[in-house]
């Protein structure tokens, strides 16, 4: 296989976007990309989308938004993984350059949450239709029950889970593109209304329209288009039984694990080696369960990774940087490419205020359901 | 709810039924071809006690719309004899004292009408035993 | 001989006290409560409805009866509640209970006697030997409009009997029907409420009908008053019976065991059946049992039973109609009750 490098990006904010509809933002990141490579071509696109169908009544993305790039002809394909989307978009662009097929690929992703549907009810699909979202669990429901097992196992506390929140609005407080860029207070975590016990609203990511949309071509390509290109150095996938009923244990994030150590095989790095990561935080539980996966910190040590500073900006592993699903915004499909965004930006020294100084060694996390599926990239600094 | 899809799961929704691997005894709900403890597709029928345990739970306080009405409702992962494990609601008792470890038996109760002209859809919820 | 081969009943948790209502609409609950002799009613949870019921009452009557719910060839459902106008509660109940399909079932209608009515017919059909086990059961989810008198008494909960001829518990000695056109109570098709004649629905329809069914049952039997050791009345509120069980000719002692409805209320179809299965959760081999429903519009059927040797040997099986009612509860307020029952208007209503 070829080595693959991201040569470009480009994104919206995330936010509730009402002037802009879907093909919209789809076109805004995905331009944004295409001119920071001086490209005006590409040779195949991949869409990772969650759910247009629900959300907007529109399938079959591919052509779409090949269309709305003015790039109607080119190959083009929609992805789903359901909040893992973006990841596996990367993930198909990644093999279709590695493998020779293609030389230009847009790997984008794009969601579009506010234009009426019910959001609880579309997200549950993301769930198992007829074992879990049948009876009545919702999506926040089902991490809820993630959490409740990871404190009964390891005792973590749920000011714990809320530390997770007050580091990421932190750190998505300095990033312009964020859906919030305020910090709160713990107490105002502690307070905020209660989804599903024991998460409040301030431990779910928001609802969030936007796109991001990387280049990728190979490494020995890359001067054509970028200075300062940044190396995919390994991907891994898995997934995990679908229902949470099945899995062995509800606190442990199964696919997390195997993707993570097909990436880490792949990039021949371990964990300790990783400087800054991105990883995802839909619901504060699930940050702390990543880190464990990932091998980031111990089993059972998640829980005070955020409280003691082990995660944060300066810390020993900074996590989140761009402020995560929780602040800086998830419009489902469009996360994983906006994760492998920051660590472009962060291995480029282009993240601003929010850089990890010297970082050479970047990680992305993606995952899909209430943990069914997890993709997980590895980025070099060249 | 479409009328094909929730009629085909009837059987496993009014009467719990399962199925068994033939080749390693591995039980699975609802009934499905291929095991996924040995991936032999020699699946046998089989009933799921109406009891278990509770693994993990959570309470509901945003629910989707057709649960409206009910929230806020205790949800649980629940453990029957035959080590399966179903997602059901708690209900009949204060969704704040369901914790793991509490015994339910399992109830045929209505889970979700579609609205105010769709089927009506049934299954089983937890109650709590004793 | 055909009689009652396993019995199940099921009453709601949920209860609604009389003063609760009458506080909302600013009756003396006082008054209300010795007028009606009736303290409180059940309620049906959120995801209860007449098959909920049905399936939890037939599954003790299943145990009780010790045989394989695929023997039973026939199961009737009344209810004045049925869960859809049309589409039978029935079929949801023998999937549930792993009957059939090789097995007869109808929904059955008759106001607060539709319960009996399945029995009644059930009854018949293993008489005949076509089949060998039936299932007949009453259960509802009665609605009372707000402000009027049968809010206070109409409740939830029902009773489901197994007829057949081989290990019977409760053997059936007679069985009258008594039957008019008599406009006492009624829903027109589209009304969310039933209405009601007032005064008339006391002596020209409920005492008439099962006063009329009971007489024409001791002289089918050649029984009287005295032969029995229960007698069970329909219940539409706590007076009623106990008026047309004197006038019959039956002491206090042997109304007491069946009238379950001070704490229970009215559940229409429900309402003598599960006051029968409460006198079987105590009666002794050798005890006659005289039952008589009513349901306006009008008719009432009347039964004549004798326990036999098996009933206290299998009665434990399942939980009593007293365990239930007396026991694990929950009171409701009013504007509870209200979204319980429906009686709030929600958007997307016309």
């Amino acid at each position: 296989m070829r080595k693959v490098a991201i040569v470009a990006a480009g994104m919206t904010r995330f936010g509730e976007l009402w002037e802009s509809s879907l093909r919209d933002l789809f076109a805004e990141a995905g331009l944004a990309a295409l001119r920071q490579a001086g490209a005006d071509h590409v040779d195949s696109i991949y869409v990772g989308n969650m759910s247009a169908g629900r959300f907007v009544g529109q399938e079959h993305l591919g052509p779409l938004m090949a269309d709305a790039l003015g790039l109607a002809g080119v190959p083009a394909t929609r992805v789903e993984s359901a909040c893992a989307s973006g990841g596996a978009a990367l993930r198909a662009a990644y093999f279709e350059v590695a493998c020779g097929a293609s030389d230009l690929v847009l790997a984008a992703g794009v969601e579009k949450m506010n234009d009426g549907a019910d959001v609880t009810d579309v997200l549950a699909t993301a769930a198992d239709q007829e074992l879990e979202a049948y009876h009545g669990v919702t999506f926040p429901g089902l991490y809820a029950m993630i959490a409740r097992a990871h404190m009964e196992a390891h005792g973590t506390t749920e000011e714990d889970l809320a530390w997770v929140a007050v580091k990421n609005h932190r750190h998505g407080a300095l990033n312009p593109r964020a859906q919030f860029q305020r910090e709160v207070g713990l107490e105002q975590v502690l307070a905020s209304s209660m989804v599903a016990e024991p998460l409040r609203l301030l431990h779910c990511s928001p609802v969030s329209d936007g796109a991001a949309a990387v280049l990728l071509c190979p490494l020995d390509h890359a001067r054509r288009f970028t200075e300062a290109p940044v190396h995919i150095l390994g991907s891994g996938m898995a997934t995990a039984p679908m229902a949470l009923a099945d899995r062995a244990d509800p606190s442990r994030l199964d696919a997390v694990h195997r993707s993570a150590a097909a990436a880490y095989g792949a990039a021949g790095i371990g964990p300790g080696d990783v400087q800054v990561a991105e990883i995802h935080d839909c619901f504060t539980i699930a940050e702390i369960c990543c880190i464990e996966a990932l091998g980031l910190v111990e089993t059972g040590q998640g829980g005070r990774a955020a409280r003691t500073g082990v995660t944060a900006h300066g810390g020993r592993i900074p996590v989140n940087t761009s402020g995560g699903l929780k602040s800086k915004g998830h419009p489902v499909g469009a996360t994983g490419i906006a994760q492998a965004i920051e660590i472009f930006e962060q291995l480029r020294g282009e993240a601003g205020r929010r850089q990890v100084e010297g970082a050479r060694i970047g990680l992305t996390q993606n995952m899909g359901g209430s943990g069914a599926s997890s993709v997980v990239h590895i980025f070099g600094r060249v | 709810m479409p009328s094909p899809r929730y009629w085909r799961e009837i059987p496993a929704r009014y009467r719990l039924e399962a199925s068994k691997c033939s080749a390693c005894g591995h039980v699975t709900y609802p009934p499905r071809r291929v095991c996924p403890e040995c991936r032999k597709d020699a699946p046998q029928r089989t009933t799921l006690s109406r009891r278990g345990t509770v693994v993990t739970s959570t309470v509901i306080h945003v629910a989707p719309s057709d649960f409206a009405m009910q929230a806020p409702y205790a949800m649980a992962v629940v453990e029957t004899p035959e080590r399966v494990r179903l997602m059901v609601q708690v209900a009949d008792c204060d969704p704040a004292t369901v914790k793991p470890g509490m015994e339910v038996s399992l109830e045929f109760r209505r889970i979700r009408a579609e609205g105010h002209g769709g089927i009506l859809c049934y299954g089983y919820k937890g109650v709590p035993a004793g | 001989m055909t009689g009652i081969v396993g019995y199940g009943a099921y009453v709601p948790r949920l209860r609604i006290k009389v003063e609760e209502i009458a506080r909302q609409w600013g009756k003396d609950p006082g008054a209300i409560r010795n007028g009606l002799m009736l303290r409180e009613k059940s309620v049906p949870g959120l995801d209860e409805d007449t098959i909920t019921i049905a399936v939890a009452a037939a599954r003790d009557a299943v145990e009780r009866a010790g045989i394989d719910p695929a023997a039973i060839g026939a199961v009737y459902i009344g209810s004045e509640s049925h869960p859809y106008a049309v589409k039978p509660s029935g079929t949801a109940v023998i999937e549930a209970l792993g009957i059939g399909p090789n097995v007869h079932v109808a929904d059955f209608e008759f106001a607060c006697k539709a319960g009996t009515e399945a029995m009644f017919v059930a009854l018949g059909l293993v008489e005949s030997g076509r089949v060998e086990y039936a299932l007949g059961i009453g259960a509802d989810t009665s609605q009372g409009a707000p402000n009027d008198a049968l809010e206070f008494s109409a409740s939830a909960g029902g009773a489901a009997f197994i007829f057949g001829k081989r290990e019977v518990l409760v053997e059936v000695l007679g069985v009258c029907s008594y039957t008019t056109d008599t406009p006492d109570f009624w829903r027109r098709e589209g009304e969310f409420y039933p209405r009601h004649a007032g005064r008339f629905t006391g002596e020209p329809a409920y005492f008439k009908h099962v006063t009329a069914a009971t007489r024409a049952l001791f002289e089918q039997t050649g029984l009287g008053p005295a032969d029995f050791r229960y007698a069970i009345f329909h219940m539409p509120n706590g007076k009623f019976p106990q008026q047309v069980g004197k006038a019959l000719g039956f002491s206090a002692q042997q109304l007491e065991t069946g009238w379950i409805v001070p704490t229970m209320g009215n559940t229409y179809s429900g309402s003598s059946p599960t006051g029968l299965a409460a006198v079987l959760d105590e009666a002794h081999p050798g005890d006659r049992i005289l039952i008589t429903s009513f349901g306006s519009g009008a008719g009432s059927d009347s039964f004549a039973l004798r326990a036999t040797e098996l009933l206290p040997r299998r009665r434990g099986r399942a939980r009593t109609v007293r365990a239930m009612l007396d026991g694990s509860r929950r009171y409701l307020t009013y504007g509870e009750y209200a979204k319980h029952r429906e009686k709030i208007i929600l958007n997307g209503q016309s």
